[in-house]
């Protein structure tokens, strides 16, 4: 399996205070891991900086995708590389369809020009499979969405970009039972029609029940406190982070 | 807030040539009855024009410069001369179009030959067929629409212009109106009459740079009762001028149960002083609806007034203002309540970027007599970064407790939250911040013609690419 992308001694800060303390992982093509940990552990930040968010500044350590050194690179040169951040609060953007801000993503993200009728046909089968109102394609990005909306628009441009890695940033927070379930079946849909690998950080393992997890990595304090594979998240799902604790 | 706002000097180097080959053709310096008879005679005015336009002048000489709002020091006035007729038997070539406009046309994706016509250095450009067919069909709907100078020689309708022409704003306005009043020249008279439902839309684009006018020009529409009519004026296109001073005028009626949509983008070259006055009065029933769209120019001031005459009458004012590096743009709309149920509705966008001064002005009267009336003004502000300026000044003057007014002002600066979330979906830095800005601009491109509406988002994008001024 060739290697997608290789973070060595990651660290990062965020207005002068540091983070991240030094993260090493590797993603393969096609591997589906996990990141758990407490609340303020790290984890969003991980996903953030993954994408290039300006947010952070990379204090030391670099990130490689392909072999090759992004660590300085824009979000949208990691992004038309293939990397694709769910963000935890999707952003509302006035004045902007879902369906033409899509299309226009698409075309940057793939570099190619897609006609209006073959984009519409493309977003009415990615709706249809998270069971979303065709109606939303008309909305302004976002705006007015409640969460669990916001949360379906995030795969459904997952769906529609097919990135080669895709990091969730708990996706499924604040979600009920059937909505998980739908975000689900979309996070499915992407494994199956693209074999892209993901990077899925959650407090839940509902949203993992479909999925072969490769590996689960737990971030304490900044820190890797623990790797294993799926068997990790049992052992969580037991007796919780107390022991990779202080 | 009424202290006078310094502007940096734009630079001037692009412009300067061209004073040099044109010097010895102006002689004189400041208006005299003698230049106004003589801009009279060679437009072969009838004599109560040329009484009116010496009737202005002198008003003129009275009347004080405007001390409320951003600086006009940088007008020239005693050389007055020079931005009157500047064009006269110019022989301006292609090659002399500052680049930036040059480029601009390029990006607006404008067939050569309207670039030369647009930028006033071209002869008649290719569109007369186009021309031709929108006023076959407008004439067979019994609608005038021509130029105000032949029309006032047309015995069918001098009378009609002579009884509407600057009353509605009176040439003792200000300073600026009754220079336009001396000097005005070129411009449109349209007439809707009665029951008329004009379904295409008027377009001034076709016509406003067939002689040269655009400076001083005058726009005369007069709706019958029971009519309807869409006025565009202007394109997105800049229009350069070697002289820097625009001092148009519009004046609209509208009758009972009629109702006038007015869309204009203005875009002046980056040397402009734009003082423009533009003025609406509305029947009973009836409804004026603006759509006003403010980029370019060095200082503008711009505030189209709607007085809301019959019981009843409406008024909409969507606007947006894109002020960038060096410009200070004065805008906003005022209201006038004189009579009971009328209501104004004013939804306007300011964007201010580069150092930009952008500056949102309103008024809202409401008299005694206006009772059961409403009002309700919404402005938003974007300032893209530190250095520019956003201000909301709003005045209201309401005369009776039975009315409904609303005021909401917003001012804000573009999230880097926003851009990381669009640039994380591969758009880069600048066509993210594009983005967010059409977004915001949508409640007016929304309210254009599509064809407009693209324009003026490829305005908005060549504006944030930061490519020109």
């Amino acid at each position: 399996m060739s290697e997608l992308l290789k973070i060595t001694e990651l660290t990062s800060a965020a207005e002068e205070k540091e983070i991240l303390h030094g993260i090493s992982l590797t993603i393969n093509e096609g591997e589906t891991h996990v990141i758990m940990g407490p609340n303020g552990a790290g984890k969003s930040t991980l996903g953030s900086v993954v994408m290039g968010s300006p947010e952070y500044t990379v204090t030391g350590g670099k990130i490689f995708w392909r072999g090759e050194d992004i660590t300085d690179e824009t979000p949208d040169k990691r992004a038309k590389r293939g990397i694709f951040l769910s963000f935890q609060n999707p952003i509302e953007i006035p004045g902007i369809t879902l369906s033409s801000f899509l299309r226009t993503a698409y075309e940057q993200v793939t570099g190619e020009r897609i006609k209006l009728f073959d984009f519409k046909k493309k977003l009415k089968a990615a709706m249809e499979v998270l069971q979303m109102d065709a109606a939303y394609a008309d909305r302004d990005l976002n705006v007015g969405f409640s969460g669990g909306e916001k949360k379906k628009a995030e795969i459904l441009q997952l769906l529609v970009l097919k990135p080669q890695l895709a990091i969730l940033d708990e996706t499924d927070s604040g979600l009920d039972v059937d909505a998980v379930k739908t975000v689900s079946v979309g996070i499915k849909a992407y494994k199956e029609q693209t074999g892209g690998s993901l990077l899925i950080i959650t407090h839940n393992t509902k949203i993992l029940e479909s999925l072969t997890v490769d590996r689960t990595h737990v971030i304490v304090d900044g820190r890797i406190a623990a790797e294993g594979d799926a068997s990790l998240i049992t052992g969580i799902n037991e007796s919780g982070f107390e022991k990779y604790l202080g | 807030m009424k202290e006078k706002t310094q502007v940096a000097d734009i630079n001037r180097s692009l412009y300067d040539f061209r004073y040099e080959e044109d010097e010895n053709d102006f002689l004189e310096s400041g208006i005299t009855t003698e230049v106004i008879r003589e801009i009279s005679a060679e437009k072969g005015d009838p004599e109560w024009m040329t009484e009116f336009r010496l009737h202005s002048l002198e008003i003129y000489n009275k009347l004080k410069m405007p001390q409320w709002g951003p600086s006009i020091e940088g007008l020239d006035m005693d050389n007055i001369v020079t931005y009157i007729r500047p064009k006269k038997r110019m022989q301006t070539d292609w090659n002399d179009v500052p680049d930036d406009i040059k480029e601009t046309f390029e990006k607006l994706g404008i067939p050569q030959a309207e670039r030369e016509s647009l930028a006033g250095v071209g002869a008649q450009y290719d569109s007369e067929l186009v021309y031709h067919n929108v006023r076959k069909e407008v004439a067979e709907s019994g609608v005038v629409y021509t130029d105000l100078e032949s029309a006032m020689h047309d015995e069918r309708y001098a009378e009609m212009i002579k009884s509407h022409f600057m009353k509605l704003v009176p040439p003792t306005d200000h300073k600026f109106a009754a220079l336009h009043g001396a000097v005005w020249s070129g411009g449109s008279f349209v007439y809707v009459p009665k029951g008329v439902r004009l379904e295409i839309p008027l377009q001034s684009y076709f016509r406003l740079n067939a002689r040269g006018a655009g400076q001083f020009e005058h726009t005369l529409i007069i709706v019958e009762d029971n009519a309807y009519l869409h006025f565009i004026e202007g394109c997105s296109a800049p229009k350069y001028y070697e002289a820097s001073l625009h001092a148009g005028c519009v004046e609209l009626y509208v009758g009972n149960n009629s109702t006038l949509r007015y869309s204009t983008i203005e875009n002046w070259s980056k040397n402009m002083y734009n003082l423009n006055t533009k003025r609406a009065t509305v029947g009973e029933g009836g409804k004026i609806e603006w759509v006003s769209g403010s980029f370019g120019s060095h200082v503008s001031y711009l505030y189209p007034m709607s007085i809301l005459n019959g019981r009843g009458s409406r008024a909409e004012f969507t606007g947006i203002t894109f002020a960038g590096e060096g410009q200070n743009l004065d805008t906003g709309a005022k209201m006038v309540h004189n009579a009971p149920d009328t209501s104004s509705y004013m939804n306007t966008r300011s964007i201010s970027k580069s150092g930009g001064i952008s500056t949102f002005r309103s008024s809202v009267v409401v008299n005694e007599n206006a009772v059961g009336s409403k009002s309700s003004v919404s402005c938003e502000s974007l300032m893209l970064d530190d250095i520019s300026r956003s201000d909301t000044i709003p005045a209201m003057d309401i005369k009776t407790d039975k009315a409904d007014i609303g005021h909401e002002a917003r001012i804000g600066r573009i999230s880097d939250e926003a851009v990381f979330y669009l640039m994380s979906r591969g758009l880069d830095e600048n066509s993210a911040k594009a983005l967010i800005v059409s977004g915001f601009a949508e409640n007016v491109s929304k309210e254009l013609p599509l064809e407009y509406a693209v324009e003026m988002n490829n305005l908005i994008n060549i504006e944030m690419k930061g490519s020109i001024g």
